[in-house]
């Protein structure tokens, strides 16, 4: 697998470190009562079979979080982009 | 028929023409009491039990593709009962003991040979850990034996003790543990399964999951709908797939694990040895060959194959533990989806759908798990009540709180 970072160019999957599920997003309340979302955040996945977008570290290069889109079953990467970026869209 | 020396010898007269094959071929009919999905180790082995243990009839095994073509036939081959946690240890051991009796409680040769199973320990803190789990295993009941580096250098000579980041300080030995042919588990399961009335179903792939008022009762698959009273979900590798057609969401992965074969060679390595710290670890066929592995590849992936870097990286290891092979050629290599779960452990339970029952999150230990999976898979789904070694495999340990992680890696699926 090759992985076009956008500040080091394509690189060999070797240089990175994989995190997982860039769509489940973390709970802002710390009530009781949102434990449910803490529970999909912590635990529960989606896991799909097809296209998939997962944080991922370029630990090897320049060691910027990354946002890549990939089809878990194919190892087809379509994207990567800072996941910086990725968080400043609306 | 029952395989037998004398069945042997009756067929062997008659030129070995009459030999009745191993189990049918049967069309789905339109309803069961007990639909299986998954027609691998687990699932066979559990359609089995429910047969055998609990006297059930009218039982189906769907598989998709062809009996054994998943997991089963992609792992390392490797049994052991050298867990930890209270919550585990005593189940495994139980499959252990199933396994000592398997081959004649199912009468097929699974070649199951109790070789031992040694981990390298590095460090004074290791060693440390591993008498931990070795006295953990000896309140259950398993054997476990704590090895200075004399007595590893025993047995493996040729290992390289003296490794500048990885000096061989000692062990833990489970002798009882070591391999079984693991395409046979799943033939003995299905032909044993048959015998007793089950239909085992190959290339019948479920598609989808009919639930009326919170109850399932059937499933569309690709051979037609077929009803049912009682779904079990075994599709381990798959399981987020075919729980979603239920409407579930799971705490898994699905992650890809490589393993290899060597070209065949002398008798060389007698039992199982790990590597834990340089992530290898091996054992020799009977036929000759090494079968070894390492860890994840540590992405998501459905694929049945992985990337080279990580061949390099076992491959290193391996080498870096036994110098000697540096020279073997590596014959095979191939991949196996993994249902890694978010505790590392797995989960044999009901679920929020009535009559749907789960077995899942086997990450990469199912294969030394497949007679007791099915046994107590078996009692769950006969009784509505988990098995007493089974009782912390539940679904709802993670929102309770109650994680079996052997590891203490936390909700971090890629690392377990």
């Amino acid at each position: 697998m090759l992985i076009p970072c956008p500040h080091c160019g394509t690189r060999p999957v070797e240089e990175f470190t994989f995190l997982g599920d860039a769509t489940v997003i973390r709970p802002t309340s710390l009530e009781p009562s949102s434990m449910d979302d803490w529970m999909d955040y912590v635990y529960l996945r989606d896991n799909p079979r097809g296209n998939y977008a997962e944080y991922v570290q370029h630990s090897g290069g320049c060691r910027a979080w990354l946002v890549v889109t990939r089809n878990t079953g194919t190892h087809e990467v379509h994207s990567a982009v800072a996941a910086k970026a990725m968080k400043a869209k609306p | 028929m029952k395989y037998s020396v004398f069945s042997l010898l009756k067929n062997a007269f008659s030129g070995h023409k009459n030999w009745q094959a191993a189990w049918r071929n049967p069309d789905p009919k339109p309803e069961y009491d007990i639909i299986i999905v998954g027609g691998g180790g687990h699932g066979l082995a559990t359609a089995y039990y429910l047969a055998k243990e609990h006297g059930l009839k009218n039982i189906a095994v769907l598989e998709k593709s062809w009996l054994g073509s998943g997991n089963i036939g992609r792992n390392t081959t490797i049994i052991r009962s050298n867990y930890l946690l209270p919550g585990n240890n005593p189940f495994y051991e139980l499959s252990m003991k199933l396994w000592e009796g398997l081959e004649q409680d199912f009468n097929f040769n699974a070649m199951v040979s109790q070789r031992g199973v040694l981990n390298l320990c590095h460090t004074d803190a290791q060693r440390d850990a591993f008498a931990r789990r070795g006295n953990g295993m000896r309140i259950d009941g398993v054997d476990a034996e704590l090895l200075d580096a004399h007595a590893v250098r025993e047995m493996y000579p040729y290992f390289d003790f003296e490794n500048p980041r990885f000096p061989i300080k000692g062990g833990l030995l489970q002798r009882r543990g070591g391999t079984v042919r693991h395409d046979a588990v799943a033939w003995g399961f299905a032909r044993g399964a048959n015998m007793r009335g089950v239909d085992v179903i190959q290339g019948c792939e479920v598609q989808g999951i009919t639930i009326e008022n919170g109850k399932v009762v059937g499933v569309q698959t690709s051979r037609g709908s077929i009803k049912c009273k009682k779904l079990a979900l075994c599709a381990a590798g798959h399981s987020s797939e075919v729980a979603s057609m239920a409407g579930l969401k799971l705490p898994i992965e699905s992650h890809v694990l490589q393993a290899f074969v060597s070209e065949g060679l002398k008798p060389f390595i007698d039992g199982v040895v790990t590597f834990g710290a340089g992530h290898f670890y091996v054992s020799q066929s009977d036929k000759g060959g090494l079968v070894f592995g390492g860890d994840l590849d540590g992405y998501n992936s459905y694929a049945r194959r992985g990337n080279l870097p990580m061949v390099e990286h076992v491959v290193e290891a391996g080498v870096a533990m036994i110098p000697a092979i540096s020279r073997v050629r590596t014959l095979r290599s191939w991949g196996g989806v993994m249902d890694m779960s978010m505790d590392g452990s797995p989960i044999i339970d009901k679920t929020s759908v009535h009559g749907l029952y789960l077995n899942a999150g086997w990450c990469y230990g199912g294969f030394k798990a497949t007679p007791a999976s099915g046994f107590c898979y078996a009692h769950l789904i006969a009784k509505d009540e988990p098995h007493k070694v089974a009782t912390a495999y539940r679904l709802d340990r993670f929102r309770r709180g109650l994680m079996l992680d052997e590891k203490g890696q936390g909700a971090t699926p890629n690392l377990h």
